[in-house]
């Protein structure tokens, strides 16, 4: 098992035939992700050249689904129309299969209009978002997996350490720590760091606890917000697996947004000092510095006897 | 529990404009404002006076910034204290004059504005007004519930975080259905919770509509206004408007952003930074930071704090840096002249290693790097990237995790500040 997105889950991608769309479709193909189509409004009845197989591009998200029977599809469609595309997709999945995954890793899309996405795709009960602004998820397979993002898909392992981080290179980090004590993770979710988004920590949290694959989770936040001790609290009550923790904006100064929109302290709220202490309030191994993860992890698995 | 996004307004990136600026798009959509003149100079604000008609006025000082009414100015040359207060009540002519001629051009210091302050270059002058009671209003974007959120209070004029926190129940929360929009219950159940009755009541709920059209309409991260006034006529008006809008949304209203725009309230270097699309945010540590991925870049400040050193600034890449992007990262950071050393932190996703190491040094041999630099790769194409870094002559030295890259900078320049 996995989560969400299965080792063999059929993708489509939206804004296949843009520069971006089409280098991170062969990236993930080449990966061994199932790419079996596209979409791009207009350029229908085409064929992208992925490498390692051509695929069909569509008109509609509603052709492709229909065509394909797609499970997720992943959106690579600039700002100005990227919550279109979500939605596009949310009512795809809804009419035509009643579920259905949308990843989606534009970042810079206005806020108001993903207040309006994230309410669209949430009347949409079986359909689920990842992102915006996020690297994307990823269920590594024995050989080759599902990569659904703009992670780099070779320092990646099966195994069964679940990752869900608010961050993109901050998670490489963190899966590079799990393999260094010898560890694969299950399936590893970046949620993205912008202020309004889909899918969130406790969504994660408890898909991982119900997922046999998944054994320990490592979850890495940052300032901003009070997700990550809304999640924490959460977890005490839910959580069985060890969990391993890390904030990132310790020493980021108030009221000054640190590259993603969402990470900014403001009115004192949101520090990594309070996450930090929610964290340890609920049992959750905390890691201060990034690379010790790995070593933190590994105590935790040992406790858990895991090991 | 308060959340999230009072002064910031949730909803991070944001561009500010003035409260005149504020104000205009209030009055354009509807919403009660008084008359009021933008001026520059002494002369002008003369010349508003005259042409308001009223006896009293408000004298007050425009910057991105709270507090202004409980600020300070002073003179940017001597230091010396010139008045107290960056909002004044003008009786007559003569006193337009002296609080005009004590704010322009001199720096305003508030609790928002840290110890170095800001320049006041505008300055608005409103007719007065006959005050009943005053309220607390804003909107903004809550991350928590995904929606917009109207927070109201009948202890206007009070900083709100401190109402939060001693007087949590005095504030009133409204909840948007982004289908739905702004209900009439929902403004008629937080007129009635603020007291408002009457045509007093009637007033709030002719306004609300207007004021959230003016949020949805311009893309607003936030919109406070603090005090919101009931008038001895029982009208409601806004007598302050701090209006900040979202960044990401800047494709849809070029042309009047960058009207409204003042560069002179914004850190030169950031937006120098961010028009090479680099994410620049400046500290006062001494220990420079390049890094790939805002997430890393704040863990790369945390571990060199850990360590016993002090970062000098965020600094983030994005995923996709090229050689001209790193060269000009190398000289942000160097003009900071409290920098004494540089910490690159690059985990290659999309990034390549070698491409990044090229890059480095191309930027050493440029700008003729004389501070220690610690350089740490990790991910895609790392061995090549490593091997190019030790086939350089250039003074730089490697370190294999962050760990051992943040020991190594601080111990090079000689332990922490």
């Amino acid at each position: 098992m996995s989560v969400w997105i299965k080792e063999d889950a059929k993708v489509i991608v939206q804004g296949i035939t843009g520069r971006q769309g089409q280098f991170h479709s062969m990236k993930m193909a080449e990966y061994g992700t199932d790419i079996v189509g596209g979409c791009t409004p207009g350029k229908g009845g085409q064929m992208v050249d992925l490498g390692v197989r051509e695929v069909p591009v569509w008109d509609s998200v509603e052709e492709a689904v229909n065509e394909t029977d797609a499970d997720a599809t992943i959106v690579y469609v600039p700002p100005p129309f990227a919550a279109g595309a979500i939605m596009e997709a949310a009512e795809a999945f809804d009419r035509i299969k009643g579920e259905g995954i949308i990843v989606c890793i534009t970042e810079g899309i206005p806020t108001l209009d993903m207040v309006k996405a994230v309410a669209y795709v949430s009347d949409r009960p079986g359909v689920r978002l990842i992102g915006p602004n996020c690297p994307g998820i990823i269920t590594p397979g024995e050989t080759g997996g599902a990569k659904l993002g703009i992670m780099p898909g070779h320092i990646h392992a099966k195994g069964r350490i679940g990752i869900v981080s608010k961050s993109g290179t901050l998670t490489y980090e963190a899966v590079a720590q799990t393999m260094s004590i010898g560890e694969g993770q299950s399936t590893c979710i970046g949620i993205g760091g912008d202020p309004v988004n889909g899918t969130g920590f406790i969504d994660c949290l408890a898909a991982f606890e119900s997922d046999p694959q998944t054994e320990a989770i490592v979850m890495i936040g940052e300032i901003g917000g009070s997700a990550e001790e809304e999640a924490a609290a959460w977890a005490k009550e839910n959580v069985t697996k060890p969990i391993v923790g890390f904030v990132a904006g310790a020493t980021a100064p108030p009221g000054k947004r640190m590259g993603h929109a969402g990470a900014i302290i403001s009115g004192g709220k949101g520090t990594a000092a309070e996450k930090f202490a929610a964290f340890e309030a609920a049992g959750i191994h905390v890691a201060r510095d990034p690379s010790v993860i790995g070593s933190v992890l590994k105590v935790a698995l040992e406790k858990a006897g895991l090991l | 529990m308060v959340k999230d996004g009072f002064h910031q307004g949730g909803a991070g990136i944001r561009m500010n404009i003035h409260e005149y600026q504020g104000k205009k798009l209030f009055r354009e959509a509807g919403v009660a404002v008084l008359d009021g003149t933008h001026c520059t100079t002494v002369e002008q604000a003369l010349e508003a006076y005259d042409a308001l008609g009223t006896k009293v006025v408000a004298v007050k000082s425009q910057i991105h910034a709270g507090g202004r009414g409980k600020g300070n100015l002073y003179c940017p040359n001597s230091g010396d204290l010139i008045m107290e207060g960056g909002v004044k009540i003008a009786f007559s002519r003569k006193e337009v004059e002296t609080y005009a001629d004590n704010i322009l051009g001199h720096i305003l210091v508030t609790k928002q504005t840290g110890k170095e302050g800001k320049m006041v270059r505008n300055l608005y002058v409103e007719s007065g007004c006959d005050i009943a009671h005053e309220y607390y209003l804003a909107m903004l974007v809550d991350r928590e519930e995904k929606s917009v959120l109207i927070m109201a209070s009948t202890e206007g004029g009070m900083d709100i975080e401190e109402v939060a926190e001693h007087n949590p129940d005095a504030i009133h929360k409204v909840w948007i259905d982004p289908n739905a929009g702004l209900l009439p219950f929902q403004t008629r159940n937080l007129g009635a919770s603020l007291g408002l009755t009457g045509s007093s009541l009637k007033s709030f709920a002719k306004m609300m509509p207007k004021l959230y059209n003016v949020f949805m309409k311009n893309d607003c991260a936030m919109v406070e206004i603090n005090p919101l006034v009931k008038t001895s006529g029982d009208e409601m008006v806004a007598l302050d408007a701090k209006v900040g809008f979202d960044s990401n949304a800047e494709f849809r209203h070029n042309s009047s952003w960058d009207e409204m725009r003042d560069m002179s309230e914004e850190e030169e270097t950031e937006i120098r930074a961010s028009e090479a699309g680099l994410s620049y945010v400046k500290l006062d540590g001494n220990i420079g930071c390049l890094v790939n991925g805002a997430g890393l870049a704040m863990a790369t400040m945390d571990v060199i704090k850990l360590y016993g050193g002090e970062p000098a600034n965020f600094l983030d890449v994005g995923g996709g840096a090229n050689e001209e992007q790193v060269t000009t990262a190398f000289s942000i950071i160097l003009e900071d002249p409290n920098v004494k050393g540089i910490l690159v932190n690059i985990f290659g996703g999309i990034m390549r290693c070698d491409i990044i190491a090229r890059g480095v040094i191309a930027a050493v041999e440029n700008l003729g790097l004389e501070v220690p630099l610690v350089v740490r790769l990790a991910g895609t194409n790392v061995e090549e990237g490593k091997e190019i870094l030790a086939q350089s002559t250039l003074n730089i030295h490697p370190a294999d995790d962050l760990a051992n890259g943040a020991q190594r900078i601080v111990e090079l320049i000689g332990g922490g500040n």
